[in-house]
């Protein structure tokens, strides 16, 4: 009996010593870009997520941060280097379990909201009574079921942009990508979002990667923040936030919150300004 | 693309309302300008409504009529659907290929331009007098606008769309037939009523000069029979007819083309 529970603790030791095997990997991962002038987007990257944790993104613009999540989810292939998901190699197809929600509205605009959300279980072998649940499900958890029968083009950005993440949910993705999903939203209704988007990670206990340009989002909603270079992209600085996971977006009064978001800006402030110095200042023009 | 457009798409009824009352003015207004076109340009050349609707309303019941209309709409229906279908799989096609497209288009833009007329010779001597000349005729008026909205369609769909199917997971052949084909509908639908009306055009014309059948020879026999009422009443049969389908594609476009055919690329 003791010998057991010894054995059991040892285990769990050595489980924290090694730790869980990571959810995705990118071993020296680049992209360029090919062209008259090629582009090079990302600089040999090195990035593991871990099962469950919540890791967002920031940058400035154009320094490769949607190259990343492309790569990642198998939409296009690394130029070199590896990834893998759940240890299997990733290969320009996007592995089942790894759910997407774009920048720009991906609503079909075709359909009604509730045909958008069933779309993504569409050809799955869920049976129909199961998809159904989900469906309904997703449309409450993401306060679409007032809704259900309009179609986008009668609701706003915001509740779109709700429409596609119901339509990844349904899948029940291990892994979910999200590219400044709130982009186009006001700072009021992006820290809602961000509250539901904790709900979400918290009752799928999937493992999220969030790509945004809004450092206090980051700050607030990660586990862990990456942040990154101007073009070509690499990792410049990793930050645990240390949150416990029972978080919403009142701990944006902890002093932590302004540290963390301090730390975010300082290591970002040069790397904006050589983005912006890449572009021309105000675009010239 | 606008984050807070809470657009309400659909017509409310107040403007259905006044819509029925313009359609009556409108009517009204025909009327009006055609007895005073009538008036003016004198019995030779254009009856007058109301011996018109006498002529018609005689030669309706009659047999000849329905003869000719039935050609017609035969030759129609054959231009037309050989127009939709091979413009569409073809603006699909090119589309899809984009440096195919980007040759055929301007090609093809030119080809629209000029007067289709003048290769009604060539289309005689391929195809010899009679339907599928008619047809042929109708064809090259159509296929072109159906091709060349169906090709801009494809080329112009919000690449999201794409990735988003591709992030589902779906084959290449559920891609096009659950994204591509819904996402393009509504201008498709827009080159199908440009093409139909088109289509009905270049099929009279085939009729009006070479053929011994159809609405098309009908007008051109009143003329040589100086039968006026004869080719006014075929006149107002053919607007009438061309205003009804025009009526329907609206219709299926609303219907199909659904809330999607409205703000975004409005
Ligand atoms: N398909 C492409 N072809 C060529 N250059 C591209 C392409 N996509 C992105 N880029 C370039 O690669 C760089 C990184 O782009 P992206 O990953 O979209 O940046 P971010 O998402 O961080 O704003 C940018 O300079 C962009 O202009
Ligand atoms: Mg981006």
């Amino acid at each position: 009996m003791t010998a057991l529970v010894q054995r059991a603790r040892m285990d769990d030791t050595l489980a924290e010593a090694v730790g869980p095997p990571p959810v995705v990997s990118l071993r020296a991962v680049t992209r360029v870009y090919p062209g008259v002038k090629p582009v090079e987007a990302l600089a040999p990257t090195d990035l593991d997520l871990n099962p469950g944790e919540f890791f967002s993104v920031v940058g400035p613009s154009g320094c490769g941060k949607s190259t990343l999540l492309d790569v990642l989810s198998g939409l296009g292939r690394p130029t070199s280097g590896t990834v893998t998901f759940n240890g299997q190699a990733v290969d320009g197809v996007v592995p089942e379990g790894v759910g997407i929600v774009f920048q720009e509205d991906a609503s079909f605009p075709w359909l009604t909201v509730r045909d958008n959300v069933a779309f993504g279980l569409k050809h799955s072998t869920v049976p129909a009574d199961e998809s159904q649940r989900r469906v309904d499900h997703a449309l409450r958890f993401m306060g679409l079921a007032d809704f259900a029968g309009a179609y986008p083009a009668q609701l706003s950005g915001g509740m779109r942009q709700r429409v596609c993440i119901a339509r990844t949910l349904v899948t029940r993705p291990s892994l979910i990508l999200l590219d400044e999903p709130f982009g186009a939203l006001d700072q009021q209704t992006r820290l809602l979002m961000g509250d539901e988007l904790l709900r979400l990670w918290r009752e799928t206990g999937a493992t999220i990667l969030l790509i945004t340009h809004a450092l206090d989002e980051a700050a607030m909603l990660s586990d862990r923040v990456g942040v990154m270079s101007a073009r070509p992209g690499r990792f410049i600085d990793m930050v645990e936030t240390g949150w416990p996971r029972e978080r919403d977006s009142s701990i944006v009064s902890d002093p932590r919150f302004g540290e963390i978001t301090a730390r975010l800006w300082s290591r970002l402030r040069a790397e904006s300004l050589r983005a912006m110095g890449a572009q021309g200042p105000g675009g010239g023009r | 693309m606008s984050a807070t457009a809470d657009v309400p798409a659909r017509t409310t009824p107040a403007r259905r309302r006044s819509g029925s009352w313009d359609g009556l003015i409108l009517l009204v207004l025909a009327l009006l300008a055609w007895q005073g076109m009538h008036l003016y340009v004198g019995e030779a050349a254009l009856a007058s409504p109301v011996k018109t609707l006498t002529f018609l309303a005689g030669f309706l019941r009659g047999p000849v009529f329905w003869g000719h209309f039935a050609a017609t709409l035969a030759a129609f229906g054959w231009a037309l659907l050989i127009g939709a279908v091979g413009g569409i799989v073809i603006g699909l096609v090119l589309g899809e290929r984009r440096f195919a497209g980007d040759v055929a288009e301007p090609i093809l833009a030119g080809l629209y331009a000029i007067p289709k007329v003048t290769l009604y010779p060539m289309i005689l001597l391929i195809f010899g007098l009679g339907m599928s000349a008619k047809v042929a005729f109708g064809v090259i008026h159509g296929i072109i606008p159906i091709i060349l909205f169906t090709m801009g369609a494809v080329k112009t769909i919000s690449p999201v769309l794409l990735r988003a199917a591709r992030a589902m997971r779906l084959t290449r052949r559920q891609t096009a037939l659950e994204v591509l084909v819904p996402a393009v509908l509504p201008e498709i639908l827009t080159g199908l009523r440009i093409g139909f009306s088109l289509t009905f055009l270049g099929v009279l014309i085939g009729e009006m000069f070479a053929s011994q059948r159809g609405l098309g020879f009908l007008i051109v026999n009143g003329i040589n029979l100086h039968n006026v009422p004869m080719t006014t009443g075929m006149i107002l049969v053919i607007v009438l007819f061309a205003l009804a389908a025009n009526g329907l594609l609206l219709w299926l476009h609303r219907r199909f083309g659904g809330p999607s055919a409205t703000p975004e690329h409005a």
